[in-house]
């Protein structure tokens, strides 16, 4: 009953020729799925605003977008799926925040010879034996990060509680984190996702006796935990992946995250001129600090112009071939695709700081992976 | 051992009275629910809806003053006044047809209150911070403490309860309130003054939906269509309560509330005994979920009129 709930925004971003492109590119029509309400919101908004920014200073006409609301729904997303490949007829997907969803997307899309490319979900059962030569992930195997976690608690912890909710991501997240920690585990707590309330883990968090708690929740199941976790009186240490401590969570939860430790692949603060200049151009656009969502996604968009002014989209093995070469400057500086199509890149430790406008922001403290791949890449039997 | 930590007193404690806080939240919405059809007859879907404008209105007026106090006074009135031109305009031509139209039109009415919610404040959910006077954590016998901000969502919903109480069973308005579920064509014929009655007690029970809103705020994200798990939640509670009781809404709300709270703790836990820690949280956690839904089956299977119901006609 609830699909009929959603605003469903349609928004066609024509791009105006004002100069000839400087190779004549191929047309290229691009999908985007996006969670674009309700307490995931700010993710998607992220990805899709940084996304469209992209597109907009390429300044190429035969670059097309469409962008839909998922609502963070499976079945609202296949919908969205099915009548953008059947009549819209797009010729690539990207832009599923939600693991759950890129599930229920992904592997019906690139059986119909679509292409997608994932701004952020990078669920395990993708990554390995199922892995797909049309599927690019341009943002992480969902381990990565909760692995840099799970090495940095192992150095600094000794009795640490973790918690993720119950979905591909968070199972992927624990299992991440546990492949590198090496204490005592306190304990380990499946929330559901989209829970609001977290007054039944908090108490057991209490009683726990553990010296740390990690915990993965993305969005606003973050901020409404953090809320009610800074009002418990519960004073064990939190840590967690970048997304529980992300631009979108950190004005909602202000100065209580001061100097918490999260890990990402980029941050504001990454010196590189890619880098540097995303930074510039998505503040002035937007007046407001890009989180690793809206990286991902301009990483994402650049990658996909670079393919586009090498190849024919309709020509998918060339396509292919120059998605491959990841030969676009990332906002991460290295870049490259393993054989599974998932990102080596380097992962960091970061570190919630407060800017002298006092804008929290998180700044880099430790390199935590040189040239990571993930655990899966073996299984996947591509060249 | 993983997984396990140790049942303390101070650990049942604290989730004892979770269960509470969350049942206290959900008489506040059970108990205009069950009013409403109890008086009227309407099965009203849209008091999700009323919660999340007691929501809505708590958060904006709270962020454009700085009081959550006069946010939470804009919450009440809010909602009330939106139940009430609604059931003015609306649910007032209602009255006569069966429950499948005023289904229909009470679903159409979450539609248009949610996508006009999301027009005028977006997509994005807006934030509540606790007031300053409740903020922090109070220390519990054996050594816990507890949020005062929910010790004080306790105390509201207790107060709310008993205010209730007295409403019905003591005033001129509880006694038109009581003859009007009893005989609603009688009352008519003695000269009460049906439509009114009628409207007062849609905005009263919009009001508790309001002010249950307006209180959740604070704990968690405001945002579209935040009402619709409650109402599902409240729903079960008035089945279970027995539809058309207040005193059932009451128990069946804690009940659904400490259920659910202790079995999201202690399922986990139990599965644990035979299965590895993190197999068995996972478990323990898909059927925690359920497990109020079971309570509803086992309890309908017992009493089909609910804890408190009365036999059906």
């Amino acid at each position: 009953m609830t699909s009929g709930f959603m605003l469903r925004s349609a928004l066609g971003l024509l791009l105006a020729a004002t100069a000839p492109a400087a190779i004549q590119a191929a047309p290229l029509k691009i999908g985007m799925i996006t969670t674009l309400s309700g307490a995931g919101a700010g993710l998607g908004v992220d990805a899709r605003d940084a996304f469209a920014l992209a597109l907009k200073q390429a300044n190429n006409p035969e670059a097309t977008l469409i962008v839909e609301d998922d609502a963070q729904k499976p079945e609202l997303a296949v919908q969205i799926a099915d009548k953008m490949i059947q009549s819209d007829g797009v010729d690539v997907l990207t832009g599923i925040i939600w693991s759950n969803l890129a599930m229920a997307v992904v592997p019906n899309a690139v059986d119909q010879e679509i292409f997608y490319l994932s701004v952020n979900a990078g669920p395990s059962a993708l990554a390995g034996a199922n892995c797909h030569e049309n599927y690019f992930n341009v943002a992480y195997q969902n381990d990565n990060f909760h692995e840099a976690m799970g090495q940095y608690a192992a150095e600094t912890y000794k009795n640490t509680l973790i918690m993720a909710p119950n979905y591909p991501a968070g199972l992927d997240a624990l299992t991440g984190f546990k492949r590198y920690y090496t204490g005592e585990l306190a304990g380990e707590i499946h929330t559901q996702v989209g829970q609001s309330d977290y007054a039944a883990e908090i108490a057991q968090i209490r009683a726990s006796g553990a010296d740390s708690v990690f915990f993965f929740l993305p969005g606003g199941m973050g901020i409404a935990f953090l809320k009610q976790y800074a009002q418990s009186g519960v004073e064990i240490p939190l840590i967690g992946p970048g997304f529980s401590f992300s631009q979108d969570v950190l004005p909602a939860v202000g100065d209580a995250a001061l100097g918490v430790r999260n890990s990402a692949s980029w941050s504001p603060d990454l010196e590189n001129e890619a880098s540097r200049a995303f930074v510039e151009a998505f503040k002035a656009e937007y007046g407001r600090l890009p989180s690793i969502y809206a990286a991902q996604a301009w990483d994402t968009a650049n990658l996909l112009l670079s393919a586009q002014a090498k190849a024919d989209v309709k020509d998918p093995e060339a396509f292919r071939a120059a998605l491959k070469e990841a030969d676009f400057a990332s906002v991460r500086g290295k870049f490259g695709f393993n054989h599974n199509n998932h990102p080596i890149q380097d992962i960091y430790v970061r570190e919630v700081a407060k800017l002298e406008d006092g804008t929290l922001t998180n700044r880099i403290v430790a390199k935590a992976f040189e040239d990571r791949g993930d655990a899966y890449a073996e299984a996947c039997k591509l060249p | 051992m993983p997984g396990i930590s140790p049942l303390s007193f101070a650990l049942l404690l604290e989730q004892l009275l979770n269960g509470l806080q969350l049942g206290v939240m959900l008489f506040l919405m059970a108990a205009g629910l069950t009013l409403i059809f109890g008086v009227m007859g309407v099965i009203n879907l849209a008091h999700g809806a009323l919660y999340m404008i007691g929501a809505f209105a708590c958060a904006a007026v709270a962020a454009a003053t700085g009081s959550y106090w006069l946010g939470l006074a804009a919450a009440l009135t809010a909602a009330a006044a939106a139940g009430a031109l609604i059931e003015a305009t609306i649910l007032r031509r209602l009255y006569g047809r069966d429950h499948l139209e005023q289904v229909l039109a009470t679903f159409a009415l979450i539609l248009i209150i949610s996508e006009g919610t999301r027009w005028i404040f977006g997509g994005f959910p807006l934030f509540l911070d606790v007031p300053p006077l409740l903020q922090g954590a109070a220390p519990l016998p054996g050594g816990g403490a507890y949020p005062i901000y929910r010790l004080a969502i306790i105390g509201v919903g207790a107060a709310a309860a008993l205010g209730l109480h007295l409403l019905i069973s003591r005033t001129r308005l509880g006694m038109r309130i009581r003859a009007g579920e009893s005989d609603r064509e009688m009352i008519g014929a003695l000269g009460v003054e049906i439509g009114r009655l009628y409207t007062l007690v849609f905005a009263l029970g919009a009001a508790l939906a309001g002010l249950a809103g307006g209180m959740i705020g604070a704990l968690q994200s405001v945002q579209v269509g935040m009402g619709e798990p409650m109402l599902i939640l409240a729903f079960v509670v008035i089945v279970i309560g027995g539809i058309g009781s207040i005193w059932g809404a009451l128990v069946g709300a804690v009940l659904v509330g400490v259920v659910d709270t202790m079995g999201r703790f202690l399922l986990p836990k139990a599965f644990a005994l035979a299965y590895p820690p993190s197999e068995a949280s996972a478990m323990g956690a898909a059927v925690a979920s359920l497990l109020i839904y079971l309570l509803m089956a086992v309890i309908l299977a017992l009493r089909p009129q609910g804890l408190f119901g009365a036999p059906s006609r």
